[in-house]
Formats: structure tokens, sequence, C-alpha cells
């Protein structure tokens, strides 16, 4: 899989670094499996916005979305090991960590008080942009914001109430009254696009 | 969940699955090469989105993180063809386990430390059961793989199950039996993958109907969940429409 074609260099005027080149990621990675600590540093200051950002973004709460941030850092540390550039680039094995500690947290935190899913049902309008004032916009998020305006309306409603609002596909097909069937595929097709608009994975 | 899994790829690569479903597009990803393909692509698309909510994470916790890893030793990497033979021979372990808790049962020395819910049953209760004359014997098969045998006897008021080539559950997941008296499901045992004859407590030939759920695995001495945390089931028996 090819690495670093699509990150621009250097660092967004607004102070959150561009996406950072991912041969770097990859040997910041490489270099924590060998107990690197320096290293290891340096991979979370490149990446610490975006995996903070995400679990605030998913579990709501910023005192639980900090203990995410530690616990997937934390797990990205002790398996940097297993990290494998063949199969993907470093940003997305580690965000792929963080988006799965924001999950797990929020769903084990609502199997105690069963989700009420007609209070979502009316109240699940997407504000992204009322965090995205807070969050410091960098270059490659207005190029993924662009991509994901060339989804159909119901590609992108259901690829973020699965992505930002962690629910799973069968949630999201209950939200959205549509079958169960239908909500996985708009999922798949909405990162499809999403994929091939930002030419990454190929 | 629909018959085709390979359409899960997307819901998949946004955790939008439960336990079980993950459990059963892993082993199906373990041997679909397109599939693989198609998840690495679409997990770079998907770490693209943390990008439009960044937002800085408070300066005190770099330092709580730097200090947390001190304590913590790297894992050694994974050599390929140690993930693959690891692959091909994990199933055979909750087998072997399970052999042992029966040897260790059947030798009748209670020894030592197996959990009462993890009892399977003994030689002399499973033969009496399925040998008894109003036994039922009852197979589901899961929809992604694995099998599920319940044989009951009402009169016997006993009942155990077995199953074959089920989806492995990740870590810190059991699954989970329960007999359901006048709609309320009550835990009846517990079993990891591939069980053989696995009791199912708490009344099950009184129960109207015993269903399987996925839920956390109890830590240490503590008792299972008392009741299902997700509405989630991966198979149901219903002795009320027999």
């Amino acid at each position: 899989m090819s690495q670093a074609k699509r990150v621009p260099p250097g660092t967004s005027p607004v102070g959150v670094p561009a996406a950072p080149a991912a041969e770097r990621l990859a040997d910041l990675l490489r270099r924590s499996a060998k107990g690197d600590q320096v290293a290891f540093a340096e991979l979370y200051d490149a990446t610490q916005a975006r995996v903070f950002g995400l679990a605030v973004r998913v579990v709501r709460d910023p005192a639980q979305a900090e203990e995410v941030t530690q616990e997937a850092f934390l797990e990205v540390w002790r398996t940097a090991g297993r990290f494998d550039s063949d199969k993907g680039s470093a940003l997305s094995w580690l965000m792929t960590i963080c988006h799965r500690k924001s999950v797990d947290r929020v769903r084990s935190a609502e199997s105690s008080t069963r989700r009420d899913t007609t209070y979502h049902q009316q109240n699940h309008t997407i504000d992204i942009d009322s965090t995205a004032d807070a969050a410091q916009v960098s270059m490659e998020a207005q190029r993924v914001r662009k991509a994901m305006g060339s989804l159909t309306d119901v590609q992108r409603e259901a690829l973020e109430l699965a992505y930002f609002g962690g629910y799973t596909h069968t949630e999201v097909a209950g939200i959205l009254s549509i079958p169960v069937g239908t909500a996985k595929t708009r999922i798949r097709d909405g990162l499809i696009r999403l994929r091939d608009k930002m030419g990454v994975g190929s | 969940m629909s018959g085709d899994i390979h359409a899960l790829s997307g819901a998949y690569v946004v955790d939008a699955v439960d336990d079980f479903e993950r459990a059963q597009f892993e082993r199906h990803l373990a041997g679909c090469d397109d599939c693989r393909l198609e998840v690495a692509s679409l997990r770079e698309a998907a770490g693209l989105l943390a990008d439009t909510v960044a937002h800085p994470a408070p300066d005190a916790l770099r330092a709580d993180v730097l200090s947390s890893i001190e304590m913590v030793r790297p894992l050694p990497p994974l050599l390929a063809g140690v993930q693959d033979r690891a692959r091909a021979h994990r199933r055979r372990v909750p087998t072997l386990l399970a052999a042992a808790a029966a040897l260790v049962v059947m030798g009748g020395v209670g020894a030592t430390v197996w959990h009462p819910w993890e009892q399977p049953v003994t030689d002399l209760s499973a033969s009496s059961l399925e040998s008894a004359p109003d036994t039922q014997v009852m197979t589901e098969k899961l929809p992604g793989g694995g099998t599920i045998t319940l044989t009951r006897s009402e009169s016997l008021n006993s009942a155990f199950v077995t199953t074959s080539n089920m989806p492995r559950l990740q870590n810190g997941k059991t699954y989970q039996l329960w007999s359901i008296h006048d709609g309320v499901p009550v835990s009846a045992g517990l079993f990891d993958g591939d069980a053989s004859k696995v009791i199912v407590e708490a009344d099950p030939g009184l129960a109207q109907a015993i269903a399987i759920t996925i839920e956390p695995l109890p830590k240490g001495d503590d008792a299972p969940v008392e009741a299902p945390t997700s509405d989630f089931v991966v198979a149901s028996f219903d002795f009320t429409e027999v």
C-alpha cells in the first residue's frame, strides 16, 4: 500500500499539525515498539489533537474523553510492535484503536442505562460544526469535509451516526427508520466514496 | 443480521457492529482476501474523519500519558508465520480446556478451582438425559457459521448445550445461557466458544425458552451478570412453539 502521497507537508496556519507525513509516523511507531519514549512523545504530539478530538466527539464528556485518550495511547505503546506498514498507514492504525476505545466507552456507559432510542430519534441532528467551532481546523480537515460533501445525504447521515455517534448499523437503521441491510450498505458506500475522493488506501 | 457478510465491511471498519458480528466478520476476514483489502482501504478513509473534529488535548494529559507508559512493556511483534498458525489452531484451545474440565469433574475430587458455572455435565447425567423418554434435541445454525445444539428433558428438568464452530469472542467476553421463566431471563451458565455438554442451570425443564447472549466475562470470583446487557440474542430455543 502506498504511503505519504496524500499528505501535504508542513503545518497548517491554525496550529494543528497537518496530517503528519505517514513515513515519519510509521517510523515513530517502530521506534516506540523498541521502547523509545522520546519517539513515543513525538508520536503523541503529532496525533493527540486527532485522538482527543475524536474521543470528545464520540463520548462527549471531556473528562471521559481524557481517559479514553490515555487508554488509547497506552494501547498504542503496548501494541506498537504489531503495527504492520504493509497493511495500512500508521495514522489509520492509531485512529482505529482510538475509535474502538471511544465506542467501547460509550456503549459500556449505556449498557447500564439502556439507550433511549426515542430521545435520539428526536435529537439526532449531526452538529459537527458546533464542535468544529472550538476545533482547530487543519487544511486536511477542509479536504475531508469537501469529500464528505460529495456523499449523498443519506450516506453521510448513516456514516456520521456510526462513526461519530458510536451506533451499530442496526441502531442506525432504527434511528433512521430504514431496513437493517440498507444502513449497512449506506455506511459502506459512504466510506468507499470518501476513500475514492481522498485518494487513499489504493 | 443479514446474509451477505461481505457487505458488513464498512460497518466493521467504523465499529458499527455488535460483538457477535465482529467475531463473525473477523473469522470471515481470515479467509477472504478481497474483504481484507477493502477493510484496509476503508480504514484509511475512516481515519481521516477524525481530522474534522481535531481538538488539542489538555496539556496535563501529555504528562499523564508519558508517565503511564513507563510502567508498561511493549509487546513483541507477531511474526507472520506465528500469526497464521495461531489463526489455524486457536480453536483447539477452548476444546482442550473443556476436556480438562470434564476430567476434573468426573474425577469427583472436586479438584480445585473450576468455577461452578462452567461445570460441564457429568457422564452419568449426560447419558440419562440423552436416553430420557421426553428428550428433545434442537439445533440452531447461526447465519455466519456456528452451530448450537440443545438437549433437554422436562421430566429430568435438565439440559445441556453443545456447540461447534462458534465465532471466537474478544477477550473479556463470554457466551451466557439464560433460562427464560415467565419472560424473565435467569442466568444459566457460561461457555467460551466450542462447548461440549455444558449444563444449563436455573430449571431448564420448566423454562419457556433458553437463550444465548454475549456478556462481559466475570472477573476473578465475580458472578456472571444477572440480566442481559444488550438486546442482542445469539440464539434462542422457544419451547412454547414446539
